[in-house]
């Protein structure tokens, strides 16, 4: 499709300068808007695996403390017996006084430790996604064998942290829709210029017997080379932005929240769309040239 | 030779003019053809001729008789208002877009106003029709640099026809006509520009093209040229064409003349269209 010889002087119109720029600031913002599609994503799915192959049973302390220790380990091993002998169950165990000490201080600070504060117990549980824990089922069961007891599946904060993480992503497509629909209306844009600067050269090609794909051809070799131009360009500059951004983004990203670089799929995607663009940019001109030769008798 | 030719015609769609034209067809037909631009009054009114192939004729006429509307129709760059124009037996208005390429291909125009792409050298305004053929740059250099030879450009071949005199312009636009040795060469005025000698090469050179087969056709104001070379006359007079002085119908041997050595290349191995 590249040609090196054109019969139009498409290289030395001035009103296609601008175009490569134009196409890099788009590349440019493309890319950071496309990456956080895929980071956001990516995090979601990670959260949505990680999360739904977790449950925590919550024992509340006025059973947990009832009848003394004895009486606490009683319950919780009736809890054990009752989540080892589900289907799907994978593991389960009781976390340390401590290790709730030390969640809780986030929240409660100091008084955390105070020995009046009732403290649940809690037992972690980890499922297999793909089992099909019924986790009402379960939860019967376990106020059975330990009245009060409950089970929490996350999904209630899951998915509203889901619903908000997708909004956004759906934001970053949006903006990566309008960037492509900017793109190609500068293109259109441009070829018509070109088509009617020229409109005396072509009119000689056409009568001399070319048919309106030999003058597409010409336009659409030119877009895609100023197409690849201004797309690494744009890339070039985004690159670092991005490294940059993902350096900052991992100090600050939080423990319990963490959230993946690009993997190796979403770095090719990306290195990808410069030439996505030129592509676009091609078809785009040559869409053009058609659809306007095609008015010629 | 020629079954290497006509295999290469084939491969790429074009036309194989001696399978199309069989004797008795014409090359231009004009049926009761009237041309208005816009809403104003019609240029051309009840045009009915002939063209048969190998024909040779002059087309005369004063400044505004419609010399130019009627090439205009004969090379495709205008449609009819009314009436029927066929070219190489095909009738144009039921001819679809996708087609007329192949048809312009087979018609070979020097425009009066020369119309060369300024940002191209001579020679790739002259190689241009062999390029639209699909013909390889190998093929076409020597015969492009044979016919610009002849027309006495040899040393401008790099020029741009902006720095070309008005002569030389012509001579490089007519050697774009007749490059791909054309079925049918429409002319408008073609020797405007040119001393006396270079027009009379130059018509010699439409003869020889005239004599392999091409039916020409030459709008001019030169009445010496015309009745110097005494071929048939198509007279325009305020957009009604006059009966021929000979027969517009038959084809005729055109009048050798010595002027200018023979045609500089090997017109078989130019037969792309």
């Amino acid at each position: 499709m590249i040609i090196r010889r054109t019969d139009l002087p498409l290289d030395r119109d001035a009103h296609a300068r601008f175009l490569p720029w134009l196409i890099a600031f788009m590349v440019f913002l493309a890319v950071l808007a496309l990456a956080g599609v895929l980071v956001v994503n990516r995090a979601v799915e990670r959260w949505d695996t990680g999360i739904s192959g977790t449950l925590t049973v919550q024992v509340m302390p006025s059973q947990k403390t009832g009848d003394g220790a004895a009486a606490r380990q009683r319950v919780l091993d009736d809890i054990m017996d009752v989540l080892n002998s589900t289907p799907g169950v994978i593991t389960s165990a009781a976390m340390s006084e401590a290790r709730i000490l030390e969640l809780l201080r986030p929240w409660l600070g100091d008084l955390a430790s105070d020995a009046d504060l009732p403290i649940p117990q809690l037992i972690d549980v980890t499922i297999d996604p793909d089992a099909g824990v019924d986790v009402s089922a379960l939860g019967r069961r376990l106020a059975i064998a330990a009245p009060g007891a409950t089970v929490d599946d996350h999904r209630i904060w899951l998915d509203r942290l889901v619903r908000l993480l997708r909004t956004v992503e759906m934001v970053a497509l949006a903006i990566v829709g309008v960037i492509g629909l900017v793109t190609i209306g500068t293109v259109i844009f441009t070829t018509r210029t070109g088509l009617a600067i020229h409109g005396e050269a072509i009119q000689v090609l056409h009568l001399i017997g070319a048919h309106d794909a030999y003058v597409a051809r010409q336009f659409a070799g030119r877009a895609l080379l100023l197409g690849l131009k201004g797309g690494l360009i744009g890339f070039i500059f985004a690159a670092p932005t991005l490294m940059a951004i993902g350096y900052f983004g991992e100090r600050m990203q939080l423990e319990a929240m963490p959230v993946d670089g690009l993997g190796l799929v979403q770095m090719a995607l990306l290195a990808a769309l410069p030439l996505i663009v030129a592509a676009i940019a091609m078809i785009t001109a040559r869409v053009t040239v058609l659809r306007t030769l095609a008015r010629m008798p | 030779m020629r079954g290497a030719i006509r295999g290469f015609c084939r491969q790429r769609g074009l036309f194989n003019p001696v399978m199309s034209e069989k004797n008795g067809d014409f090359v231009v037909r004009f049926e009761n053809v009237g041309l208005r631009y816009g809403l104003g009054p019609e240029v051309l009114q009840d045009i009915y001729f002939d063209l048969r192939p190998g024909s040779f004729h002059f087309l005369t006429g004063a400044s505004g008789a419609g010399k130019s509307s009627l090439m205009k129709l004969m090379y495709l760059a205008m449609r009819p208002t009314r009436g029927s124009i066929s070219l190489f037996g095909r009738d144009i208005a039921a001819t679809s877009r996708r087609d007329l390429p192949a048809l312009r291909r087979r018609v070979g125009v020097v425009f009066q106003e020369f119309r060369l792409l300024n940002h191209l050298s001579t020679f790739d305004n002259v190689a241009l029709p062999l390029r639209i053929a699909g013909a390889r740059e190998q093929e076409l250099r020597k015969h492009v640099e044979e016919l610009l030879t002849w027309v006495g450009l040899e040393n401008h071949l790099k020029a741009r026809p902006p720095t070309l005199s008005g002569g030389q312009q012509q001579r490089v636009a007519i050697a774009r006509a007749v490059i791909a040795r054309p079925r049918l060469l429409l002319a408008d005025e073609p020797t405007g520009n040119v001393d006396d000698r270079m027009a009379y090469r130059l018509m010699h050179l439409f003869e020889e093209l005239n004599r392999l087969g091409t039916t020409v056709v030459i709008a001019t104001h030169n009445q010496q040229l015309v009745e110097r070379l005494g071929h048939p006359v198509l007279h325009l007079d305020t957009g009604r064409l006059h009966t021929p002085s000979r027969n517009a119908d038959a084809a005729e041997e055109p009048v050798a003349t010595d002027d200018g050595p023979p045609l500089p290349y090997d017109p078989e191995v130019l037969n792309y269209l």
